[in-house]
């Protein structure tokens, strides 16, 4: 276990640029002539200007959160990220529509025709706006507004702005007040009451421009009674300086609605991923996050569920992978503000090589409130000598009538158990990889089929070089 | 007890030498220019900083009631050794402790034992928020207790330190040093007393070093009136196959700020961190602590228990960090806190820190209720529900307690739990 891995992985996969004719191109740099420009090329209301504005001076008064935080965060140089690029296109409606160039981007990712079939829509955010979105006949009949942020906030502003930016307040912190500033792009969906959409909805996000920071917002209304999946999968090309994606993700689950956010993420490791996802559930309301952060140089994510209605319930599943060099600073967020709420939590991390993985977690049940229960697991997997874990949780459980329990465990695999798959002819590289299957198995079971064979796919590539 | 000593507290005091009343000036303008924490410091999220305001403390005027003080200085039926301090001024030393081994007032060992001192007088890293308050304790320092136990030299009964606050907003600074040789081992017991009800300031630092194969069992009872603020900074620093315990019992203090950090420095030590908190009213305990595994193979155990009732308030934030060379560790760190009242508010950040893929790592909190179906049990029993819901507190911190290997100090801390509670 003292070998150094030799992490040469194959990153073709995301690996890709081809060159774009930005005709909307707000520049380097951030000020309030960028968002004077955004606003003008997007043709934004006055009221997102006057938003976007505030956002921005927010942005520009609060520190960085070092005090706590990765110091690695100092890195990111402000001035030299491009806010804003677009196609200049309205999203596309049918695949015929999209772009040859964009076409052929989303072949180098294998997005199988059987695939697009079995989803019900796929919405493409290629850089900052949709290049392609196109709901199925069916999804569309019941109701469902699937579109992006953009449109959803020109065509639907009765809905758009009874919820935008109320489940995360502009001054969250420092990152969702620049993802307000700035947003273009993502998704805003509405899932009218009773409709539950039986395929889940799906986007991929990509990153396309050196030194371009994505900022995508993405809104997701489901009414009382509703059900809904989504499924966010990243993959970016690389490049040579670090590109920054800071997204602010919002869920509002009415009475009884139940919303599951899926997250595959798997930026190159030039990538700072600090995103905002935070869910609002209202009575017998169920909120669920499956989080997987594979990808990027530093990911701070920390998924959130507000339990506001009596008999909420809120989920974080999360997996992480941090390979050389990379931090995955994740974790969970549940705030119980009424009676009989409940709350789970699983994480599952692997470090491998000088990777440093760290959940972070705030449990908070408000006082006088009854029956509320959290349940915590955290479970950390070291591969080699120099790989690093950290786990940090906040409780803060009031109330004689609620109960919390908290359990962390490090561990790393054990030398019999490599031993004995060795014994019977399997390699110790594909012994290590079946270890650390083993060992998120059972959350990643959690996912729908297609993610979860994709994900272990992703963790045998990773693991690839990890042993010596 | 034969051998008993009496000294003259008046000839203690200003025994101080004078390289370390400059190293005190130093202090005190190291305290002056330290900024005041705020809650953005991580060590002290969620801390209430109202009581850093210390603006209503005076000096403790010399104690009034010396000889009720001494009589009231009582422990255990058998010790080896005693040590009564009053407002930071000794009052009554007896000893009957083997040959070598140095049991002193801490100006004393300055000035005979200044080698010793010099090695080990605050010589830990202060890692956990108080380095403001580790500075006004060593710029206001005046008396203390020093143990140094030679090597291969066993006590076998254990020795009492008691240190007293007495009067209105007076300010003391307790400060207990314990040095154990190579193999030598020792049972130490200090309580933090009030002689009145009324408020008081006491900021205290205990510093505990174990050179290798030594063994150590250390109790602090913190019984503080209910109206004090108290800092407690506390470090232990364990070497090769050395073994320390360390039980903190805090049943006083109307403010607690304790900071525990447990340095196991050397292969095969081992460290226990243990911590029984029955807090009540308005009273605030907050606790931090790190268990820093620096050598290979050692292993460190926490435990601490909050049991809250009316609106007190708990903060634990603890951190295992498992150094890159620290392979082989064990480390356990659990905080459990039972809620009896809704106004309570417990805080738990227990954290690791793990750069080293060779160890066996666990931490865990828990927060829940006392059963309704054991009180229910009780009742049914002819037990009333006040006295059954104080009998199963009583059985919770007990059953850290049993944990302590020494017959009649365990005994002698169950009493006073019991008399705590108000369960004997």
């Amino acid at each position: 276990m003292e070998t150094k891995p030799d992490l040469n992985i194959d990153r073709s996969v995301g690996d890709f640029h081809y060159d774009v004719d930005y005709e909307f191109d707000a520049g380097i740099g951030l000020s309030e002539k960028t968002i004077d420009y955004i606003c003008d090329v997007k043709k934004d209301p006055d009221w997102i200007r006057e938003f976007r504005k505030e956002a921005l001076r927010k942005f520009n008064s609060m520190p960085m959160p070092t005090n706590w935080a990765s110091h690695d965060l100092d890195n990111i140089v402000f001035e030299n990220i491009r806010y804003y690029l677009s196609q200049g296109t309205q999203p596309k409606r049918s695949w015929d529509d999209v772009p040859e160039d964009v076409k052929r981007t989303f072949e180098r990712l294998g997005i199988p025709e059987q695939e697009r079939k079995f989803l019900a829509g796929v919405e493409a955010q290629f850089d900052s706006e949709a290049a392609y979105s196109n709901i199925k006949a069916a999804v569309g009949e019941q109701g469902v507004i699937f579109v992006g942020s953009t449109e959803g906030l020109h065509k639907h502003p009765e809905i758009f702005k009874k919820w935008f930016g109320k489940v995360i307040p502009t001054g969250d912190n420092k990152f969702s007040a620049l993802n307000s500033a700035v947003f273009s792009g993502g998704s805003f969906i509405y899932i009218p009451p009773g409709v539950k959409v039986k395929h889940p909805l799906q986007a991929y996000f990509r990153i396309n421009a050196e030194n371009f920071g994505q900022f995508e917002r993405t809104l997701i209304i489901a009414d009382e009674g509703s059900e809904v999946m989504y499924m966010e999968g990243c993959t970016a090309p690389k490049f040579e300086t670090s590109t920054l994606h800071s997204a602010v993700v919002e869920l509002v689950a009415l009475k009884g609605a139940k919303i599951q956010y899926i997250t595959v993420q798997n930026w190159s490791a030039n990538v700072f991923n600090l995103v905002t996802k935070r869910g609002l559930a209202h009575e017998e309301a169920e909120i669920k996050w499956i989080d997987c952060n594979i990808g990027s140089r530093l990911t701070m994510k920390y998924p959130g569920v507000i339990m506001k209605g009596r008999k909420a319930r809120g989920e974080v599943i999360s997996i992480a992978l941090a390979g050389d060099g990379q931090h995955q600073d994740t974790g969970a967020k549940m705030v119980h503000a009424a009676d009989e709420t409940t709350s789970n939590i699983v994480s599952k991390s692997i470090s491998l090589g000088s990777g440093r993985s760290t959940y972070r977690g705030l449990v908070q049940i408000g006082r006088h409130l009854k029956g509320c229960k959290n349940n915590t697991e955290c479970d950390a997997l070291l591969i080699n000598t120099e790989s690093r874990t950290d786990t940090y949780p906040a409780i803060t459980v009031r109330g004689k009538e609620n109960a919390c329990q908290h359990e962390a465990s490090v561990s790393k695999i054990s030398a019999e158990q490599i031993f004995y798959m060795q014994q019977r002819g399997i390699s110790k590289a594909a012994a290590m990889s079946l270890a650390v299957n083993g060992f998120v198995n059972d959350l990643v079971q959690q996912f729908p089929m297609e993610y979860s064979v994709e994900l272990k796919r992703l963790i045998d590539l990773e693991m690839e070089g990890s042993v010596g | 007890m034969s051998n008993t000593l009496m000294e003259n507290p008046i000839a203690a005091q200003s025994a101080w030498p004078a390289w370390f009343t400059a190293e005190q000036a130093t202090a005190l303008a190291e305290y002056e220019k330290s900024p005041t924490p705020t809650r953005k410091n991580e060590p002290w999220r969620f801390a209430n900083l109202k009581p850093l305001d210390l603006s209503a403390f005076v000096e403790a005027k010399p104690v009034a009631s010396e000889g009720r003080l001494i009589n009231a200085s009582a422990g255990l039926a058998e010790t080896s050794a005693k040590l009564v301090l009053g407002n930071n001024t000794l009052l009554h030393r007896e000893s009957s402790l083997p040959e070598g081994v140095i049991f002193e007032t801490l100006e004393t060992a300055a000035t005979k034992h200044t080698d010793l001192f010099k090695k080990y007088f605050m010589s830990q890293p202060v890692e956990l928020g108080s380095l403001k308050y580790a500075a006004l304790h060593k710029a206001r320092l005046t008396g203390g207790a020093f143990l140094f136990v030679p090597a291969n030299t066993s006590v076998e009964l254990p020795i009492e330190i008691f240190q007293w606050v007495e009067g209105a907003n007076a300010s003391v600074f307790p400060h207990t040093l314990i040095v154990c040789g190579e193999n030598s081992s020792v049972t130490v017991v200090d309580y933090f007393k009030s002689a009145d009800k009324l408020p008081a300031f006491a900021c205290g630092v205990n510093d505990l070093h174990l050179a290798a194969g030594a063994k150590l069992t250390y109790v602090s009872v913190q019984d503080w009136s209910h109206e004090t603020t108290a800092f407690h900074l506390n470090s232990t620093s364990v070497d090769r196959n050395a073994t320390c315990t360390a039980l903190i019992a805090n049943f006083g203090g109307g403010f607690v700020r304790g900071e525990s950090l447990s340095r196991l420095i050397g292969e095969g030590s081992r460290s226990e961190m243990f911590s029984i908190n029955p807090v009540e009213g308005t009273r605030e305990i907050d606790q931090r602590t790190l268990q820093d595994h620096v050598a290979p193979h050692a292993t460190s155990d926490l435990l601490y228990l909050n049991a809250l009732d009316d609106k007190s308030r708990t903060i634990f934030a603890g951190l295992i960090k498992v150094e890159p060379g620290a392979k082989g560790t064990d480390a356990y760190q659990k905080v459990k806190n039972l809620i009896l009242s809704d106004d309570a508010d417990p805080n738990s950040m227990p954290g690791l820190e793990i750069l080293n893929d060779e160890v066996r790592c666990s931490h865990g909190a828990t927060n829940g209720p006392v059963s309704d179906e054991e009180l229910f049990y009780m009742q049914a029993r002819g037990i009333k529900r006040d006295a059954g819901r104080r009998l199963i507190v009583n059985g919770f911190f007990n059953s850290l307690l049993e944990r302590i290997e020494n017959e009649n100090l365990r005994t002698h801390l169950e009493q006073l739990l019991a008399k705590r509670l108000a369960i004997a």
